[in-house]
């Protein structure tokens, strides 16, 4: 039997003391396209990180054509041959496709360019690739598509025997992803390697020849495409353990509906908006209910909270708070009809990490603690926190401590204090214990369900299946910017939501 | 509810850090020893005829270092406070004057056509407010980053200075409005009078209003702010406003103790009150600062500068030093910002 292409053992890798990768192997032959698949946080990134030579592993060991190696970095790993091409792309939008694809590396003597060089070699490259244009194009003026075939290009012109792809189709149309896996093909038959990460699994089936699953940082098998069936994937990818998280004590959903949402859409691009199009998106949520999205990363979940909550325009649609037509052009306005987001990425959207404490917990109810509207009473203030920071359980110095002292768990408990102290109709909670360890995830679970109790309608998005299918009385399903099913929570297993999640033409 | 578990921690790190505290007294403790210093060189500056004239002197800087803590806050600048001054100046000038045609008149000012102080000042606060919100507008609705836009109004207050005015200082104002830059209220010199009221009115906006609040939420996170449900472009533009006031503010105080106002009045002075600001530990990366440390950091400024006029240092090698403590102050800052990362 050859020799693999590239042999990776044991990789363990751990951030401040969370471990991203436990003893992973994964093995790549020549001439193979390989799917590495897991779920969000399943160690994907980090162990592509490692691969291209932006992380260096805490253990465990790389072999790639035979020898061992250790790329210290990116520069390292694409001078062995090993090129990356992320979800972002990376071109310089002023320059021209030639000097893109030969940045850095432009043929000529010294440091004069031999421009008619650069354009010969750049066309040969695109012929390769598919892309027909002029060469001395800016690279702004492609398609997402087309900067896609300008990357593979560079990947081709550093005789790369490895090309990794960070999730290549999710923003390519059907006829562009058919080109991109013809390319792919044509790859095979030159015994070049391809690594694919994808969350759309009819296309794992379609291009790749082997696959990887990682869960929790682990290792949990590999096999070859052939052999398996798109729910012994899924199975594979979700297989667990529900155990970690209790579930949602008897539901005290009443009949009111709080939340409406009508037929919500936005174009991709619209307002200059950079984010994901969202289509035709009803949903409707109830007095003390918990409605959970599950989605993966992109499917639009995190964008039609932003949309509900006023902090991203939509083309059109319509949102009722307690059957009222809600007009937000901003978060101010939303917050005022009722309704409040803890937002995904904490430290970048929620937090103010160099205030303190106090500063970070009453910046939205201003008007509760402020003498004349002008100054605000520290008194008022005090007791304020005082009465979040015992019914939440804040484990904190005092109001006064810098919040970016806090753990995680605590820094969330801040961020939903903030909003109980406004006493909303509506809170979306967007990745509730993302970052946070176990032990304070089940008490954020349980303050969730304590608000619902009081009668607050719940939203609640995560990546992780277990939370959405523990604390959620019904489940909505989205991909792709649309809704792909609705089930109620007790209903529903974390097969049939990952099946709803990725596949195309559901039969739910 | 789930237990807590006994004996967890309470932060992951104690509040309280040598470097967190070293930090925040550096620029009272460098003051200090640089008063020391001066004094064991130069009798003449410990007493107290040369410490009020250092305070005169910097009433005017710190008037402005005021505004500019309130910008600096929120992550901006603003380089065009010197050019506002001129231009308001010249307007308060004139106001007092009654036009141009007087400005030669020198004297006491009582043939002056001219209306009273209470008129030049309120006009030299107008011309610093419009100018502010001319800025300001900019900066929030079209986007263009503060940088430019004072840049820009930098060049362009000190052009419209230079037509109004053509070229030639005004001078020569009544008694009354000259005491608002020469007169004394016992010993204090009234621009120092006026500084003091207003770092207080600062202080206490900054520290105990919700507007102030709101100043450091925009300055630490704007995006977290805005889905906090605040204003944002509200408040920035009202920072550029609160610049533009007390370039007003600074430049009537400025025009009484010259009593002159003149187009080139003010040059270089954004450099001068950005360097007091920072010095005094505001972050220029906004978020983090306080009023009482821009006014430790104008004082240390003007004390540097007279102990080293008192100890004949050259003007050349002062603007040197000048500079070379701005960039270390940045220095100390992003210094302490890693290591409290790092910790």
């Amino acid at each position: 039997m050859s020799q693999p292409l590239l042999q990776m053992n044991g990789i363990t890798k751990s951030f401040g003391g969370i471990s991203a990768l436990r003893s992973v192997d994964l093995r790549v032959d020549a001439g193979e396209v390989h799917a590495l698949l897991g779920e969000n946080g399943a160690g994907k990134s980090t162990l592509l990180k490692i691969l291209s030579g932006a992380q260096l592993p805490d253990d465990g060991e790389v072999t790639f054509l035979g020898v061992k190696a250790a790329f210290n970095s990116p520069q390292d790993a694409q001078r062995c041959g090993i090129a990356t091409i992320y979800q972002e792309l990376t071109l310089v939008p002023g320059m021209s496709i030639a000097e893109n694809i030969f940045l850095g590396r432009e043929p000529g003597w010294a440091n004069l360019v031999n421009w008619r060089r650069l354009v010969n070699q750049a066309k040969g490259l695109m012929a390769r690739v598919g892309l027909e244009k002029d060469p001395l194009a800016p690279a702004r003026d492609l398609s997402v598509a087309e900067q896609q075939l300008v990357e593979i290009a560079r990947a081709l012109s550093m005789r790369s025997k490895l090309i990794i792809m960070d999730e290549p189709t999710a923003a390519l149309s059907n006829a562009e992803v058919d080109r991109l896996f013809d390319i792919v093909s044509g790859f095979k038959a030159d015994g070049l390697s391809v690594i694919f990460v994808t969350h759309r699994l009819e296309e794992v089936m379609r291009v790749c020849d082997r696959f990887t699953i990682l869960r929790d940082g682990r290792f949990v098998c590999d096999g070859n495409v052939a052999d398996t069936s798109i729910d012994a994937i899924i199975h594979h990818m979700v297989g667990r353990e529900i155990t970690a998280t209790q579930r949602r004590p008897a539901p005290a959903a009443t009949d009111a509906v709080v939340l409406r949402v009508e037929h919500l859409s936005r174009r991709r691009g619209a307002e200059g908006l950079n984010a994901m199009a969202l289509s035709d998106i009803s949903l409707e949520v109830r007095r003390g209910e918990i409605l959970g999205i599950a989605g993966l990363v992109g499917s639009g979940r995190t964008e039609t909270a932003r949309a509900i909550f006023g902090a991203d325009p939509f083309d059109s649609g319509k949102v009722f708070i307690d059957g009222v037509l809600l007009h937000a052009t901003s978060p101010q306005d939303a917050i005022r009809q009722g309704i409040g987001l803890v937002p995904e990425d904490r430290k970048q959207q929620a937090l103010f990490l160099s205030l303190s404490i106090r500063a970070n917990l009453t910046v939205a109810a201003h008007d509760r603690v402020s003498r004349l509207g002008v100054f605000i009473d520290s008194n008022a203030e005090d007791t304020l926190i005082a009465q979040y920071r015992k019914l939440l359980r804040i484990r904190m110095v005092g109001p006064e401590q810098i919040v970016s002292d806090l753990s995680g768990g605590n820094q969330q408990k801040v961020i939903l204090a903030r909003w109980l102290a406004l006493g909303p109709k509506v809170l979306i909670v967007d990745e509730p214990t993302r970052g946070i360890d176990v032990g304070a995830k089940a008490e954020v679970h349980n303050l969730l369900f304590q608000m619902a109790s009081t009668g607050i309608a719940i939203v609640v998005i995560s990546s992780e299946l277990p939370e959405v299918l523990a604390i959620s009385d019904r489940i909505i399903t989205m991909r792709e910017g649309r809704v792909t099913g609705e089930v109620q929570a007790d209903a529903a297993s974390p097969e049939m939501l990952m099946a709803l999640m990725t596949v195309d033409a559901v039969a739910a | 509810m789930v237990q807590v578990t006994a004996g967890e921690a309470i932060g992951r790190r104690p509040q309280f850090r040598p470097i967190n505290v070293a930090a925040r007294f550096a620029p009272v403790l460098f003051l200090v020893v640089l008063m020391i210093g001066f004094s064991i060189l130069e009798p003449r500056f410990l007493t107290a005829l040369n410490l009020f004239n250092v305070l005169r002197q910097v009433s005017i800087y710190g008037l402005l270092a005021i505004g500019m803590t309130f910008v600096i806050l929120t992550a901006g600048i603003d380089l065009s406070i010197g050019s506002i001054l001129a231009m308001a100046g010249l307007v308060a000038a004139m106001v007092a004057k009654g036009g141009l045609d007087n400005r030669f008149s020198v004297g006491d000012g009582s043939a002056s056509l001219g209306l009273g102080w209470e008129f030049a000042a309120l006009a030299a606060i107008g011309v610093g407010v419009a100018a502010g919100l001319v800025q300001g507008f900019a900066i929030t609705r079209f986007k263009v980053p503060p940088f430019v836009v004072t840049l820009g109004g930098m060049s362009a207050f000190r052009g419209a200075a230079l037509l109004f005015s053509g070229g030639g200082p005004v001078s020569g104002f009544d008694d009354a409005f000259v005491w608002w830059g020469q007169g004394k209220v016992g010993p204090v010199p009234v621009p120092v009078l006026i500084f003091v009221l207003f770092a207080v009115i600062a202080h206490i906006t900054l520290s105990y209003t919700r507007y102030g609040r709101q100043i450091y939420a925009v300055g630490g996170n704007p995006e977290a702010a805005r889905l906090a449900g605040l204003n944002v472009r509200k408040i920035i533009l009202s920072v550029y406003v609160i610049t533009g006031f007390f370039s007003g503010l600074g430049a009537f105080v400025l025009a009484a103790r010259l009593n002159s106002a003149e187009a080139v009045a003010g040059t270089g002075f954004e450099l001068t009150v950005i360097a007091s600001v920072v010095i005094g530990g505001t972050s220029l990366f906004g978020g983090t600062g306080t009023i009482f440390g821009t006014v430790i950091g104008t004082v240390l400024i003007g004390v540097l500068l007279n102990g080293l006029v008192l100890l004949d240092v050259s003007a050349y090698v002062q603007q040197i030093i000048i500079g070379v403590i701005i960039v270390l102050a940045v220095a100390f800052d992003t210094f302490v910002k890693s290591r409290r990362r790092a910790l």
